[in-house]
C-alpha cells in the first residue's frame, strides 16, 4: 500500500462521500450543477464487506459480521476514472459518490471540494459534536461510599 | 427423516395471504412504515443485524415488519438475504480504542481518563411504565454539555501497562470464517469469538448467567463496557490504499477475570472479550463471560465440566437459526417414518400378547 499526500486526500473525500447521508448528497450534487457524461468501467454492485474485530480490542482479528456495501467504478469523457465504496444499498448515491471522486482530479476539484465535499464535512462533524455534547452531559462521578477514599 | 411431499398448493397460498393480511393488522389503524421501525424500535433492529450476521438498519427493519416482530424469523430472512451477496473483501480490524462513545462505563475504577459517560441507558430507570407514551406524549430535549478534548484509552490498556493483566497477542492471520467453513472443532478463539458475535442472545446471556452461578465461574469484573461509532477501513485494491466506508455502531466489553496463575503463567488477570453489531450491552457481557469460560484450556486452568467450558455444547447450540431450523423442521410431515414406527409397534404387541396366550396356554 502506498501511502503518499495525494492518497490521503482522496483517502479522505472518498471516506467522506461514502458516510454521507444519501440525501443530503444527492442535493449537494443537485446544486452543484457540475454534472458530466460517464461511462460504466463497473456499473453499481451491491455485496458485503466482512467487518473484522480485534480480540480484547487490541489483538489478533476475528470475523465479527457483514456490512452492505456497494461499489462501482466510471470513466469521464477525459478519461478521468472514478470510485466509490459506500456502506449500504444505494445504487444512486455509489454513482454520484464515484462522480464526486472523478471530478475532484480534474480542474473542477475546487468547485466540488466548495460545493459538495465541504458541506459533507461540516454535517458529518456537526452531527458528531452534538452526539458528543450529549453523551459529555451524561459523564458521571462515582463516590464510593463507607470503603471510600473520597 | 423427512420425507418430501407433494399438494397442498392451494392451502399454503390461502395460508400465506391470510397471514399478509394479519401482518397488516387492523386497517383502521396506519400502517408502520419501515422508517418508523428503523427509528423507533432500534434496538429490535440491532439485534436482528447482530444475531443476522449483517449491518444494514434498512433491511433488519423490513425483517421486522416482514416477521410481525418475530426476531428469530427476522434473523432467518437477513441470513438468507445475505447469502446472496458477493462479498467484496475484509476490513481492517476496528480500532475500538477511536470509538466516538455515546457510554463508556468501567465497573473497576472510578476515576478514568476521559471519564465515565452513562449515555442513553435504562440502567437508574424505575422500570415503571410510562403512560404518556401511550398518551403520545412530548419527550424532553436531551441536554448538552461542553466536550473536553479528551482520549478514551481502554481501561484494560492501564493494567497491561503494569503487566498484570494477560497480554493480547496480536497476529496478521487470516481468521477463519465459519459463513465459508464448516465448523470443526476444537475451534479457535477467534472462530468462537464469531459465532458468539451472531449467537442467540437468549442463548449467550443463560450460558454467561451460569459461569457466574458457579458453573465455570471466572470471577469477573466488567473492566470496560463501550458503545458508539467506529471506522470501517477497507483496503481498495484496484487503488491501492485503504478507505472509511462506513461508522458503525458497536458494543464492546472487555471483562477483567480473576487468575492464580498456572504451570506457565505468573498471577495475574485474563480477559473476556464481547463484540456486537449495534447497542447490546447485555449480549456484549455475555459473550466477554462466555468467551473468558471457554478459554481454560489455552490458559492451562482445569475445567469443571460445565457447560460453558464445553465448545461443542456452546458452539453447535449458540446460533439461533440452526436451532430453529432443527427444532421445528419436527413439525413438517414425517409420515413415512411414523408409519415405520406404528408398523415396529403394532408388531411388537402382537408379539408380546401371542406369547402370553401361549404362556397362559401352556399352564
Amino acid at each position: 500500500m502506498t501511502e503518499n499526500s495525494e492518497n490521503v486526500s482522496r483517502k479522505g473525500w472518498m471516506s467522506t462521500l461514502a458516510k454521507a447521508p444519501a440525501g443530503l448528497l444527492a442535493e449537494a450534487w443537485q446544486q452543484a450543477d457540475v454534472a458530466q457524461s460517464f461511462a460504466w468501467l463497473r456499473a453499481p454492485e451491491i455485496g458485503t464487506v466482512m467487518v473484522r474485530g480485534a480480540m480484547g480490542g487490541t489483538g489478533a482479528p476475528f470475523n465479527l459480521g457483514e456490512l452492505t456495501v456497494t461499489r462501482c467504478a466510471l470513466r469521464l469523457d477525459d478519461g478521468t476514472v472514478g470510485h466509490a465504496y459506500i456502506s449500504g444499498r444505494d445504487r444512486q448515491k455509489a454513482e454520484i459518490a464515484a462522480l464526486c471522486d472523478a471530478l475532484m482530479q480534474t480542474s473542477e476539484a475546487s468547485a466540488v471540494q466548495a460545493k459538495i465535499i465541504n458541506p459533507l464535512t461540516r454535517a458529518y462533524q456537526s452531527k458528531r459534536a452534538s452526539k458528543a455534547e450529549k453523551a459529555a452531559a451524561t459523564k458521571v462521578d462515582f463516590f464510593t461510599l463507607v470503603r471510600g477514599e473520597d | 427423516m423427512y420425507v418430501a411431499v407433494k399438494g397442498g398448493e392451494k392451502a399454503i397460498d390461502n395460508a400465506h395471504a391470510w397471514l399478509g393480511e394479519i401482518r397488516r393488522g387492523d386497517t383502521d389503524i396506519a400502517a408502520l412504515s419501515v422508517a418508523q421501525i428503523r427509528s423507533q424500535l432500534s434496538l429490535a433492529v440491532d439485534r436482528v443485524m447482530a444475531e443476522g450476521s449483517l449491518f444494514d438498519a434498512d433491511l433488519a427493519a423490513l425483517a421486522i415488519k416482514q416477521s410481525r416482530g418475530d426476531l428469530i424469523e427476522a434473523i432467518f430472512l437477513i441470513r438468507a438475504y445475505r447469502t446472496t451477496l458477493p462479498r467484496f473483501g475484509a476490513s481492517a480490524p476496528i480500532k475500538t480504542e477511536n470509538m466516538a462513545c455515546m457510554r463508556r462505563i468501567s465497573a473497576t475504577f472510578k476515576d478514568v481518563p476521559g471519564g465515565q459517560v452513562l449515555g442513553p441507558t435504562f440502567d437508574y430507570t424505575h422500570r415503571l411504565l410510562d403512560f404518556k407514551l401511550a398518551a403520545d406524549g412530548v419527550i424532553d430535549e436531551a441536554r448538552k454539555a461542553a466536550t473536553p478534548d479528551e482520549a478514551k484509552p481502554h481501561i484494560t490498556e492501564f493494567l497491561n501497562q503494569e503487566g498484570l493483566i494477560q497480554h493480547e497477542p496480536t497476529s496478521d492471520t487470516t481468521p477463519p470464517d465459519l459463513t465459508r467453513e464448516p465448523l470443526e472443532l476444537p475451534a479457535s478463539r477467534a472462530l468462537r469469538l464469531q459465532a458468539l458475535a451472531r449467537g442467540d442472545e437468549g442463548f449467550v446471556l443463560g450460558m454467561g448467567y451460569s459461569t457466574q452461578r458457579g458453573y465455570g465461574r471466572n470471577h469477573a469484573f466488567v473492566g470496560e463496557l463501550r458503545i458508539g461509532d467506529v471506522a470501517v477501513e477497507l483496503d481498495i485494491p484496484e487503488l491501492g490504499f485503504s478507505v472509511e466506508i462506513a461508522d458503525i455502531e458497536v458494543s464492546e466489553c472487555e471483562t477483567v477475570n480473576q487468575f492464580s496463575g498456572s504451570k506457565t503463567e505468573p498471577p495475574q488477570f485474563t480477559r473476556g472479550y464481547g463484540l456486537v453489531f449495534g447497542q447490546s450491552e447485555r449480549k456484549a457481557i455475555s459473550m466477554a463471560l462466555l468467551d473468558r469460560a471457554l478459554r481454560w484450556k489455552e490458559l492451562g486452568e482445569d475445567s469443571s465440566g460445565s457447560p460453558a467450558q464445553d465448545e461443542e455444547f456452546v458452539l453447535y447450540h449458540c446460533d439461533n437459526i440452526q436451532a430453529t431450523g432443527f427444532v421445528e423442521h419436527i413439525k413438517l410431515p414425517h409420515y413415512v417414518d411414523f408409519q415405520a414406527e406404528l408398523e415396529l409397534v403394532r408388531t411388537l404387541r402382537r408379539e408380546a400378547t401371542e406369547a402370553k396366550v401361549a404362556k397362559e396356554a401352556a399352564l
